[in-house]
């Protein structure tokens, strides 16, 4: 029978079918962080079993940790990352901390290390692990009683997603980006539109993006409410999958690589639902709301409220504009900022950091705003160094920092003072996301740092070009 | 987890739509090691301004939660469900729930009743008009009822019956592992291990 790429992944990892009960499946790899782990390890203990899998099994470091170097000064952030050190040495799991060269954000650290492949079943106590279905895995967040379950079992009691076929045909335009393509999407679908479904995003704009760019698209599904995204493996995923540290080697390459091709959604599969954007109609976008689906093209302006045909959505977009100090009919280019943040599991690997240093380079970040940037991983951030981006970042006032969550979220020193206004690079507007009272404009790379040059929201096509002498 | 049949109690309106778990309990809540003690998280940042349903007095023993569209969207934190159940919530009726939160819920013994949007805004209604009004939800039947009015709510019948019967998912998960040690021997090798 005809299936989709989701549907192939999930038969295959079927442990257990009954009637009228989820389906039992396979976790071939679980991801560990402080924060929604403790409780899990708790559970464990006080029912006395042992994790099942370490080996397939991975602890990072990363939303509690400060970007500056020194250590953890917040007393409840340190027992926290203590507490995971103790639990990961008592059940035997693989932990990278603060400082290891393996160090860094979750969904940057699995990939990298090529513990990431298509066909998986990964999951991690974080929404945002749908940014390894960019591989063609399927990869969800999980809550923490899941993670005990994991823990416990290797399995997961599962009902059946639904699937949404999300098509972008054509080519980008130059300075339109993967965080333009997903923040345009959930515009057009709502932050509930993905709700039950695994989206699988295709299409030649697809297919077109590196890894780094597909992770990007996949990490912001559950920004629409979906559960998973999936992007059907192909040579770019095999290519950036290979020589990697845990990538298979030899006959066991070819094997892994035949299997893998067999893993795309059959031509005659039947999706639940199917959306179809155009990828040459697309331009940079920007959210100016509270929730990601509030977003516009940047060349637009803030929405009037009023003129929305939806009285949840009316109501929505008011009190948006209310805690996010707007003014309905204000053009985006107009809005000012206080914080640009590059960084977060969205858009802090390395393609996105020298995409930001390449806007940069040569220019100044503007009077009276401060710029983060802050690499996803410690190999991130190395690699970024042996590029000289670091330098880049400093001459033009931005501060270059230690990889973590950072900003993204307010968990650890990078936040924002109550109504400071940001344009980050991260996932989420939330009120009080980035901090109490803080106000986010979601961002592409490209746009973070065309915005800190110009101090208001902007695109690289709004600069002045570089003068020779400033290079 | 105790076994959840009908429940009774004070019903709060929560005109909002897209509560995210951001608002439900924000990230610098999430740093206990232990399960209790998040009652003082929920909702802190609305919590500040007066007029917020919680701080009515008719409302704050409330126990039953009538909130807006795609309530619990967001961060995967099950500390949102945690903060919910410290503060006195047994149930939240809701026309749709985000997928991660329901399924915290369910393992929690918070019951997330899906009702029509039409039966949200007469519940709305009623516990304006009326603050104070107890909520009855019905898991056996599956209804609401408060004052005269009487709806009925969905909620998967898989979940049902695990609150019905006040069962935890790994003891569950567990009668299976012979299936699950037979499945661990037909991986593939070359699928990735940490460790090596």
């Amino acid at each position: 029978m005809a299936a989709t790429l989701a549907e192939k992944v999930w038969e295959s990892h079927v442990v257990h079918r009954g009637e009228g009960e989820p389906d039992l499946l396979y976790i071939d790899l679980h991801l560990l962080h402080e924060v929604t782990s403790p409780q899990a390890f708790d559970g464990l203990r006080q029912a006395g079993r042992p994790a099942r899998r370490p080996d397939l099994t991975l602890a990072t470091e990363d939303h509690n940790v400060p970007t500056t170097p020194g250590p953890i000064t917040d007393p409840v952030s340190r027992t926290q990352v203590e507490t995971l050190r103790r639990n990961c040495e008592e059940f035997g799991v693989t932990l990278y901390p603060m400082g290891d060269a393996e160090q860094g954000i979750v969904h940057v650290v699995g990939p990298q290390l090529g513990l990431t492949q298509p066909g998986m079943t990964i999951v991690c106590g974080d929404s945002h692990t749908s940014t390894h279905g960019a591989f063609g895995a399927l990869a969800f967040g999980i809550g923490t009683s899941e993670v005990e379950h994991v823990l416990a079992t290797q399995t997961l009691p599962l009902k059946p997603f639904k699937t949404m076929a999300v098509t972008v045909e054509g080519e980008l335009a130059p300075g339109v980006t993967a965080k333009d393509i997903v923040l345009a999407v959930i515009a057009k679908i709502g932050t509930g539109g993905g709700q039950g479904y695994v989206l699988e995003y295709r299409g030649s704009a697809i297919r077109a993006l590196s890894m780094e760019a597909r992770m990007t698209v996949c990490n912001m599904s559950i920004e629409a409410g979906a559960r998973a995204g999936m992007i059907a493996p192909d040579e770019t995923t095999f290519a950036y999958v290979q020589g990697r540290d845990h990538a298979p080697t030899g006959a066991d390459w070819d094997a892994a690589v035949a299997a893998w091709s067999e893993l795309r959604s059959d031509d005659d599969a039947e999706f639940d639902a199917e959306v179809v954007l155009d990828a040459a109609a697309l331009t940079p976008f920007v959210t100016w709301g509270t929730n990601p689906g509030q977003g516009s093209p940047l060349g637009e302006a803030v929405p009037d409220p009023e003129s929305m045909g939806d009285d949840n959505d009316k109501v929505a977009a008011r009190r948006a504009l209310e805690y996010m100090g707007l003014t309905a009919g204000t053009p985006l280019r107009d809005i000012h900022v206080d914080t640009v943040f590059v960084g977060s599991c969205t858009n802090g690997r390395i393609e996105d950091l020298r995409a930001a240093a390449a806007v940069i380079q040569g220019r100044q970040v503007a009077e009276g705003v401060r710029m983060l940037v802050v690499p996803g991983s410690a190999r991130v951030r190395l690699q970024a160094e042996s590029e000289g981006l670091h330098e880049v970042f400093t001459a033009a006032g931005a501060e270059w920092r230690l990889p973590g969550c950072s900003m993204c979220l307010g968990m650890n020193p990078d936040q924002l003072a109550p109504g400071e206004r940001s344009a980050s690079t991260s996932n989420r507007n939330f009120e009080g996301r980035q901090g109490k009272g803080g106000r986010t404009h979601l961002v592409s790379p490209l746009v973070a740092a065309a915005t800190a040059v110009r101090g208001t929201l902007s695109s690289p096509s709004d600069l002045e070009p570089v003068s020779e002498g400033s290079l | 987890m105790d076994a959840f049949t009908t429940h009774t109690g004070i019903g709060v309106p929560l005109r909002r739509s897209n509560v995210d778990t951001d608002q439900i309990i924000p990230a610098v809540y999430l740093k206990r090691v232990t399960k209790s003690g998040f009652e003082d998280g929920l909702f802190a940042a609305w919590r500040n301004d007066k007029t917020f349903v919680l701080n009515d007095p008719t409302f704050s023993a409330g126990s039953v939660l009538v909130a807006g569209p795609d309530f619990g969207t967001g961060s995967s934190r099950e500390h949102a469900v945690w903060a919910l159940m410290d503060y006195g919530f047994r149930v939240v009726i809701s026309s749709r729930f985000a997928d991660i939160f329901r399924g915290n819920s369910g393992k929690q013994g918070l019951l997330t009743a899906q009702c029509s949007q039409d039966d949200v805004e007469l519940l709305w209604k009623l516990l304006e008009n009326e603050p104070g009004t107890s909520v009855t939800v019905d898991l056996v039947s599956r209804t609401v009822t408060a004052g005269d009015l009487t709806a009925t709510f969905d909620v998967d019948d898989y979940t049902r019956w695990r609150l019905l019967e006040g069962l935890d998912d790994i003891s569950l998960s567990l009668r299976h592992e012979g299936e699950i040690t037979a499945f661990e021997q037909t991986r593939p090798s070359w699928r990735p291990t940490v460790t090596t």
